[in-house]
């Protein structure tokens, strides 16, 4: 018989290893993909997969020859960045009136909200490609960061949403009895109290606009063109080159990955925010 | 000055209503609290004062001035609560600060008030520290600053010490009393702890389900209640009340026949004809054991309650109504044993069947 000691070193050696899996599992893609940028096209392809090869920069040469990587990665920055900053705008507004001025409704209009967000995106692709057409938008920035701003709305609104509501509302009050105007209130208590938590919601905002690829495919070609469609262009007209590929998407994910990495602190901040109180 | 006068003060909540019409008037310098259970509109009342939720009907005047439409911000309130509602992340200096440099008060006018407001509330040492470094009695403190240097026309409280532990309240109690006294302020205290209410107060509004059920100081009220439900409320232990109908009555006395067998003869006039239904009510104060067969009613000892200085002896009458005696604290009787008790009828006091008292005082006053 084990004694509770050893039950207990048992039971946290097995979560141990069981987080070590999924861990692994989910970096694996990543790490496989960043050692294949490396490798020529021809170790690229080898059975059984190779794990030690010489290191090679030639995927990256040819893709710097190839495309203007840097006028891809300067327009993913801007329509992501505008878009996360367009949304905020007004998010933070939405979520404040919902959540510390609640009504019959609120709950309602949070979950119509939500349910945009289950139609498929095709649905609307006609519609969409035949505004921006009329309206001359395609193969605009600024499609992009409409469009962007639109379908991360209710996701940012619900996150903003959360996070407010964790804020007691006498803070607020307090505030308000202080002499502050609904501005001041937000300006100067609100947000600086819910800086961790917005924080991360403009990252994942962020990365949701830096990642998506429908939108991006089917309304730009070249001008306003970002990191996906340049990843798109590397996949089928001469073929699959999955070292070229790797590369491509490791310069795609690379800027974004070392934002997260940086803000690592203020995520975690953001999602064990309930320590304010 | 300070001069508040609520008038037929309504307030709903989808269709709920919460206050139901109170009229009051609050003085200069006066310490009133509000105190009843809870639910009874105490909290909603001081936030209809406040400006934080709108009224449904009715007005609110600050010295002759109607404010019953005024923002929050522009009433010349300041309020604690309960929860102290700091800035947690502003330093004290700031949270002190805050309202001041809202209004653009020049800075060394603020830094004044603020060091000023410190040093009362010994909060000196405290000043560069954020509100999550302090104690719960330290960031009452600040909340209680924030409020000064503001130096609003009314203070209102709402229940600022229920967050704390028994032995800070107490000691906070005691401060807050002597910040009244020293800044001559007005202020307007919600509580549902009845002691706060009798030790602070110069004014005590007991409000139940929406209605003020009566006002007055606070030995007004312990030894005068205007009803059952004042008389039941306020008090440790409670006032215990015996049933039964008026007997016969004269000009300054009348009898009482209860329904826990016994006669009684009060020195108090009514107008209510014999036979009436009628409760007694007595402090357990006012209550005595005496030697057996000397007594006016024959009890059985439930549970005894012994506090060191005092014994609360729980006794059941023979119509099995409970009533709460205090003795001396190096008696307890057994449980179960048979007492007899005598009642100081002086301090009895007589309610009708509405529940309203009948007393000599509100009589002559009618």
């Amino acid at each position: 018989m084990l004694t509770l000691k050893q039950k207990r070193s048992l039971q946290s050696l097995l979560v141990g290893c069981a987080a070590w899996l999924i861990a692994g599992l989910i970096f694996f893609p990543i790490f496989w993909m960043v050692l294949t940028s490396f490798k020529t096209e021809l170790a690229a392809f080898a059975t059984p997969p190779q794990f030690i090869f010489t290191p090679t920069l030639e995927n990256y040469l040819h893709i710097n020859d190839r495309s203007d990587y840097f006028s891809y990665a300067w327009n993913s920055v801007l329509i992501s960045f505008a878009a996360t900053a367009l949304c905020m705008l007004v998010a933070v507004p939405a979520a404040y009136s919902m959540a510390f001025f609640e009504t019959k409704r609120t709950k309602g209009t949070l979950l119509w909200m939500l349910s945009t967000k289950m139609l498929p995106p095709v649905g609307v692709l006609m519609p969409i490609y035949l505004i921006c057409k009329s309206l001359g938008m395609l193969d605009s920035r600024l499609a992009l960061i409409v469009i962007y701003t639109l379908i991360n709305l209710p996701i940012v609104i619900w996150m903003v949403y959360t996070y407010f509501k964790d804020i007691p509302v006498d803070i607020l009050e307090a505030a308000r009895l202080d002499g502050a105007t609904t501005l001041q209130e937000i300006s100067r208590v609100l947000l600086p109290i819910a800086r961790g938590g917005l924080a991360s919601t403009m990252l994942l905002s962020l990365i949701l606009c830096w990642n998506e690829a429908f939108w991006s495919l089917n309304l730009t070609s070249s001008a306003a063109a970002p990191l996906t469609a340049l990843v798109a262009s590397y996949s089928s007209p001469e073929g699959l080159f999955w070292a070229k590929l790797s590369a491509v998407s490791t310069l795609a994910c690379a800027p974004i990955l070392i934002l997260g990495w940086i803000s690592q602190k203020q995520l975690v901040r953001g999602l064990s925010f309930g320590a304010v109180k | 000055m300070a001069d508040l006068k609520v008038r037929n003060l309504k307030k709903a909540f989808e269709g709920f209503s919460i206050i139901k019409g109170i009229d009051l008037d609050i003085h200069d310098r006066e310490f009133v609290v509000f105190v009843g259970p809870s639910g009874c509109g105490k909290s909603t009342l001081l936030r209809l004062i406040a400006g934080l939720e709108d009224v449904s009907s009715g007005n609110i005047e600050l010295d002759g001035k109607d404010i019953t439409e005024v923002a929050p911000a522009k009433r010349d309130l300041a309020m604690v609560f309960q929860t102290y509602a700091l800035y947690p992340h502003m330093t004290v200096r700031k949270n002190l600060s805050f309202g001041l440099d809202l209004s653009g008060a020049p800075k060394q006018e603020v830094k004044d008030k603020v060091e000023n407001a410190a040093r009362i509330l010994e909060l000196d040492p405290l000043l560069e520290r954020k509100p999550k470094q302090l104690s719960g009695g330290q960031r009452q403190r600040v909340a209680i600053g924030r409020a000064i240097v503001r130096n609003p026309k009314i203070f209102l409280f709402d229940e600022p010490l229920s967050n704390l532990d028994a032995a800070l309240r107490v000691q906070m109690r005691l401060e807050l009393a002597r910040l009244h006294q020293d800044l001559q302020a007005t202020m307007i205290y919600v509580t549902h702890d009845q002691v706060e209410a009798m030790t602070l107060a110069t004014k005590v509004v007991v409000l139940n389900s929406g209605r003020v059920e009566q006002v007055g100081s606070p030995l007004e009220l312990y030894h005068h209640p205007a009803n059952l439900f004042v008389a039941g409320f306020l008090g440790t232990p409670t006032m215990g009340f015996l049933t039964g109908n008026l007997g016969q009555t004269a000009a300054n006395a009348c009898e009482v026949k209860l329904d826990a067998r016994a006669n009684i003869s009060l020195p108090l006039a009514t107008a209510l004809a014999p036979g009436s239904k009628v409760t007694l009510g007595i402090r357990p104060e006012h209550i005595n054991i005496v030697p057996a067969g000397e007594g006016l009613l024959s009890v059985t000892a439930d549970v005894s309650e012994r506090l060191g200085s005092d014994t609360y002896c729980h006794v059941r009458s023979q119509s099995g109504e409970m009533l709460t005696v205090r003795v001396r604290g190096d008696f307890a009787p057994k449980f179960g044993e048979t007492l007899d008790l005598s009642f100081d009828t002086a301090h009895c006091h007589l309610f009708d069947d509405s529940g309203k008292a009948i007393d000599k005082r509100i009589q002559s006053a009618a």
